[in-house]
């Protein structure tokens, strides 16, 4: 074989690999949304009937409902906080020196190697030894922990791309400090923000270990009212209702990618 | 730098206030790790060292070791299954591929665990997906078991794993200038070798960061090890939730979170010390 055959078919190999691959990843999905129309209560391949049963008690079942409102509270809350909170402290990290500035960024960047049980466990122990209730403070301060560090990479990014010369023109022409923060980075690291914001909206909407720790009856997210629905159900609603989790997140994720380019927020695009 | 003007403190103040919760949450689970437990009551005894000894027992070193091998396993699998998607990824130039293997890979990161682990138990269940396709095409007679196994622990922990390694490794290898590659196949390297020689080393960093998150994803994860292994495949986080809402034991339950994380804490910086040589290939 000459080598320019050898590398084609090392191509065509490649492909057919990546193909494979991409098959594997797809295959639960696909699965999903094929039993999601199954007519029986129990799953057969492939199904005996088909009907939409599943899709009405997904969107009637009284625990989706509470547990997808709980959701949305704790992740308008907890995403608009950790964007606050990330943004003010990237800003500082970004221009100026303190002490203790490496602890503090350590600190709230190690949620990422941390367990999310231990910090579920860890916030539980700590407001039962408090006498405090566990109500929508706990998971929502939860919440921010967690997606914090993520809101805070994907503020560096977007503080790196900014350039200090723009600020240091206002600067120059006398605004202060505060002034130049709040008129020139603030509104340069808008696109940025959205970002990091959607970020941690999707991970706490989707955040489960730590929120079965810590929430109640009351205050469960919709992962937590899942998870307690496949332990005591076998039928295929939580299919549906993964299929329309699937939709929602790949419909959000597609406009993204036309409209912000997820190449690019995801900081994976070739330099070119 | 420039003087630091007075609205610094007031910026600082959110993030020092969210980190102080977070330390004294997890101070609040050192101390819960070296208290006594009482039978029956959610008070904890005085100071003791037991906790830490029983850790010593068979069943939990067991538990341990088993998640150490699946995070290791799942660490392994989902690197060569995310490598070609991430390489593919950064370099093709065909647009709806990128635009494919992007939604397609990464979508799943933003499902959540238990939406994940819920699609796999329908494919890996008795009269599940695959057994009923290998039934019928007469690949195998009787069903195989893989709901309740390390098997089917770690296939569903792979899936849930790969997208985040496809995005840190293409991350890694989309800051590899390509111009070393063509240099290579000008002066005559089969795209193959140029491959081997160049671009592998140099992606090594991305690599090692990969393995890290995966390995620390899988130590943490929960809901897949719980639902798929159906309580037949115990890891340290099945266990900790176990001791804390069936057995009540929140201080043996804190203890064995506090080894955990110590565990995790040692095989992460020995990964980084291990690898320490490949850091510095990347960088140009």
């Amino acid at each position: 074989m000459t080598r320019s055959t050898r590398d084609r078919w090392l191509g065509y190999a490649g492909r057919l690999l990546v193909a494979l691959i991409l098959l594997f990843v797809l295959l639960p999905t696909v699965v999903v949304v094929i039993s999601s129309f199954s007519s029986t209560s129990v799953l057969f391949f492939p199904p005996k009937g088909w009907s939409l049963r599943w899709f009405e008690r997904a969107v009637s079942y009284d625990d989706f409902r509470s547990g997808f409102y709980s959701g949305l509270i704790v992740t308008a809350w907890a995403s608009t906080l950790a964007v606050f909170i990330g943004t003010t402290l990237a800003i500082v990290i970004h221009r100026y020196t303190f002490r203790f500035k490496a602890v503090l960024e350590g600190i709230l960047l190690s949620p990422l190697f941390i367990p999310h049980f231990t910090i579920g466990l860890g916030l539980l122990m700590l407001v039962a030894q408090l006498n405090l209730g566990r109500g929508y403070a706990l998971v929502i301060f939860c919440h921010v922990v967690l997606v914090l560090p993520f809101v805070l990479r994907s503020l560096y990014v977007s503080l790196q791309n900014l350039g200090q010369r723009v600020e240091m023109a206002a600067a120059s022409l006398g605004a202060s400090p505060l002034r130049v923060v709040w008129t020139i980075t603030v509104p340069l690291m808008l696109p940025g923000l959205f970002g990091g914001w959607l970020f941690a909206a999707i991970l706490s909407f989707n955040e489960f270990t730590a929120s079965l720790f810590i929430t109640t009856q009351r205050t469960q997210t919709l992962p937590v009212a899942m998870y307690n629905y496949v332990r005591e159900f076998a039928d295929p609603t939580l299919a549906a209702l993964s299929v329309i989790y699937i939709v929602i997140t790949a419909t959000l994720l597609t406009l993204a990618n036309r409209f912000l380019g997820l190449g690019r927020i995801l900081n994976v695009d070739a330099p070119r | 730098m420039t003087r630091r003007p007075a609205f610094v403190g007031w910026f600082l103040l959110p993030a020092i206030l969210t980190a102080l919760g977070l330390t004294i949450a997890m101070l609040t689970v050192l101390q819960y790790s070296v208290r006594a437990y009482i039978p029956g009551s959610l008070d904890v005894g005085g100071f003791t060292l037991d906790n830490f000894q029983d850790l010593m027992k068979g069943l939990y070193a067991r538990a341990f070791l088993n998640t150490v091998w699946l995070s290791f396993k799942t660490a392994l699998f989902g690197l060569m299954l995310s490598y070609p998607l991430a390489y593919t990824l950064v370099r093709t130039r065909t647009a709806w591929l990128k635009s494919c293997i992007l939604i397609i890979a990464i979508t799943p990161l933003f499902l959540g665990e238990v939406v994940r682990t819920y699609s796999w138990i329908i494919v890996l269940g008795n009269s599940g997906f695959l057994n009923s396709l290998l039934l019928a095409i007469g690949l195998i007679d009787k069903p195989l078991q893989l709901m309740f196994t390390n098997t089917g622990v770690v296939l569903a922990l792979v899936h849930v794993t790969m997208p985040i390694m496809v995005l840190m490794l293409a991350t890694g290898l989309s800051h590899i200038d390509i111009a070393y590659e063509k240099a290579a196949t000008s002066l005559g390297a089969s795209p193959f070798r140029a491959f081997l020689t160049i671009t592998l080393p140099l992606s090594l960093p991305g690599v090692v960061a990969s393995v890290t998150t995966a390995f620390a994803w899988t130590f943490s994860a929960f809901a897949t090890p719980q639902l798929i292994g159906g309580g037949r495949v115990s890891t340290v986080a099945t266990l900790v939730y176990q001791l804390g809402f069936s057995s009540l034991n929140f201080p043996f339950a804190a203890a064995l979170s506090m080894a955990g994380l110590a565990m995790t804490v040692v095989l992460l910086a020995a990964l980084k010390r291990m690898t320490r040589p490949l850091q510095n290939v990347g960088i140009h």
